[in-house]
Formats: structure tokens, C-alpha cells, sequence
């Protein structure tokens, strides 16, 4: 079955994960831009990351018939040294004229502070002047409710059009507050920290098929580069209908994606 | 639509598992030496709420439990990651 892996960190992942994501109908990855693991030490490490993002990953995934595409920022763990943020997002204008280059993301907050936040909506505004869509990464564990609440309350200040904004890793606390703003909501299949298949789904029989994505988030953290696949596999045994699971896996990130001037399916 | 018994089919023994699990860690943490801190306290508020959740949904009602319910942004991050559960 086809389907777009719309969150995933494919510099973290070896070449065998792009083949097994091949063979299991991955035709498309998205890639947002994030941390490391470890901070970088200067803006020059971020210019060599977003070069590896747009030149060399599109030409990997090219190579088993992904298509590649990426988001671009500064992540929000690495915010918090807001003068340093900016020297990189100066950066940021050069690259968005790339032809693989979908918007600004994953911004948003870490540990929901007044530094993260200020940086957070200086990328709101260059999507803005950009007119591109954002993805959002919301906070980990008992960070994520406050983080999400602030988050929407910064984009709702800045009058952006919920339409063209992924909230991303929500989960059952998180998900009506995303989508009952307009947001579209971004569930993330993710050993310990996120969702399980059975919760994710629970989610979309619980909220609705509409404005939502599922994503493995696959990093260098213990995760699972085909957790999508894997989740389609058990929303059939949830007896959801094969036009249904098609929808969640490719129907609806083409349509939030669309919404990128580079984005072809 | 799957029925209670199709929930039951696919859900029942990997649920039965992770609930023996529970019990086993906080027999584990009853066992062993030392003070708990915040995330044993988080953890026991987030057993209340899973059996009494109220009007929201059990799993809600969890990760409610165990979230930060404080509105303002924090001054500065004194680390990068998080705990889990919220400190009192
Ligand atoms: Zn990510």
C-alpha cells in the first residue's frame, strides 16, 4: 500500500531503512529540520545540515524512488541561546528557494520558555514572508499540554491561517485543542515517549479522519522508520476500510502538502 | 465497526501484560531502599485518575495527571529533557 512518511529524520537512519520504507509503499519522506542529539557549535554546522537536507538526502531517497523533501529551522532545543538562533536563521532565506524545501519546521517549543518562544514566532513571520506552510513540534511528556496551549495561543496573535500549520505529536490531551482551533494535527507512532498504533487510532476514531497525519518520527532515538506501514497494517485489523487507511497514510498529508508551492505527489 | 469482543481479541493479552507490569514495578518500588521523588507521586496521581478520570477519557485524564498545568513561559531551561511527570 502507498503511503508518505511525513516526519522523519533520515540523517539519523541508514540506507537499509530507506529500502525497507521502499518495499513496505513509501513514496514520499519529509524531512523537518531538528537537533542532533548534541548541540551544534556554530552557525556553519547548521549551513552544512541544511545542504545535507536539500542536496544529498533527495539524491539517497532517489536512489529506492523516495521522493525527498525538508522543512527548515532552528529546533527548539537549540533556541534557547537566542542570539546564536538568530545567526542561523539568517541562514534560513538562502535555502528557500530550493526546490525541495516545503517550509518552515519543526518549530516550537522544548521546554516552554521565554526565550523558545520568542524565537518560535521570528520563524512564524519568516513563513509569513515566505508564504510557506510550518510544522510544529509540540513538547515532550509533561511539557506538551502548556507547550501546545502557548503555541497556539503565539499563532492565533500572529493571525496565520490555521489551515497551512501542522501541530505535530499530539496525542489525547493535545489533539482536540489542535484541531478544534483549525490546525491540522500531526500523531507520531514513537516507542515510550508517543503514540502506540492502537492510541494513534484511537485518536482518529476519536476526533475524526480530517486534518490529521501519522508519522514515525524516525531519528537516531530507538525508533521505528516503519511504524506508518505498520500502523495501516492494524488499522485493518481495526476493520477500517482500505479507502480509509489510504486517506490517513497518503490522502491527507498531500492535501495539508499541497499547500507547499514545491510539493508534487 | 469491531466489537467489544474484536477489542478484546487484539488488545486483552498485551493489555494484561503491561497492567502485570505496573504492578510489578510499584512492588519493585516498594521493595527497594531510598525516598521516591516527584515521579513516584506523578505516577500514583495518574493511577487515580486512570480509575477515576471523571468525564474525560481515561487516557486523558492520565496524561493530564502527569502534565505540567502551570500557563506562563518559564524564565530559562536548566536542562533539555523531560521527567515524565510534573513536579509538585
Ligand atoms: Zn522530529
Amino acid at each position: 500500500m502507498k503511503y508518505i512518511e511525513p516526519h522523519a529524520h533520515m540523517v539519523s537512519r541508514t540506507t537499509d531503512d530507506y529500502q525497507a520504507m521502499a518495499m513496505a509503499g513509501c513514496e514520499i519522506i519529509c524531512e523537518p529540520a531538528f537537533w542532533a542529539g548534541f548541540d551544534r557549535s556554530s552557525p556553519q554546522g547548521f549551513y552544512d545540515y541544511y545542504r545535507q537536507l536539500t542536496e544529498y538526502e533527495p539524491a539517497r531517497a532517489q536512489k529506492f524512488g523516495i521522493k525527498h523533501y525538508c522543512w527548515l529551522c532552528i529546533n527548539p532545543k537549540e533556541a534557547e541561546d537566542a542570539g546564536f538562533a538568530r545567526e542561523v536563521m539568517a541562514i534560513i532565506p538562502e535555502f528557500m528557494d530550493c526546490p525541495t524545501v516545503l517550509g518552515i519546521g519543526e518549530i516550537g517549543l522544548n521546554k516552554n520558555t521565554v526565550s523558545e518562544l520568542a524565537i518560535f514566532e521570528e520563524h512564524v513571520a519568516i513563513a509569513q514572508k515566505y508564504d510557506t506552510p510550518i510544522l510544529i513540534h509540540t513538547p515532550h511528556l509533561e511539557d506538551k499540554l502548556k507547550g501546545t496551549k502557548l503555541i497556539i495561543d503565539a499563532l492565533k496573535n500572529a493571525q496565520i491561517d490555521p489551515s497551512r500549520i501542522i501541530i505535530d505529536h499530539v496525542e489525547e490531551h493535545t489533539a482536540g485543542l489542535v484541531l478544534d482551533e483549525g490546525f491540522w494535527a500531526g500523531m507520531t507512532l514513537y516507542p515510550e515517549s508517543k503514540c502506540t498504533p492502537g492510541r494513534a487510532i484511537d485518536i482518529l476514531e476519536n476526533f475524526g479522519m480530517e486534518n490529521i497525519w501519522m508519522n514515525s518520527a524516525c531519528d537516531w532515538g530507538i525508533s521505528d522508520p516503519l511504524a506508518v506501514a505498520k500502523c495501516a497494517v492494524e488499522m485493518k485489523k481495526r476493520q477500517h476500510s482500505t479507502e480509509i487507511v489510504q486517506k490517513i497514510i497518503y490522502d491527507n498529508p498531500v492535501k495539508f502538502l499541497s499547500q507547499s508551492k514545491n510539493f508534487t505527489a | 465497526m469491531p466489537s467489544k469482543k474484536d477489542i478484546l481479541d487484539l488488545y486483552f493479552m498485551d493489555s494484561r501484560y503491561k497492567l502485570i507490569d505496573i504492578a510489578a514495578f510499584l512492588d519493585r518500588m516498594d521493595r527497594h531502599e531510598g525516598e521516591p521523588d516527584f515521579r513516584h507521586h506523578g505516577f500514583q496521581k495518574a493511577l487515580e485518575a486512570m480509575l477515576q478520570p471523571g468525564n474525560k477519557p481515561r487516557a486523558q485524564a492520565v496524561l493530564e495527571a502527569l502534565s505540567d498545568h502551570s500557563e506562563k513561559p518559564i524564565p530559562k531551561a536548566t536542562i533539555q529533557g523531560a521527567f515524565g511527570a510534573c513536579r509538585d
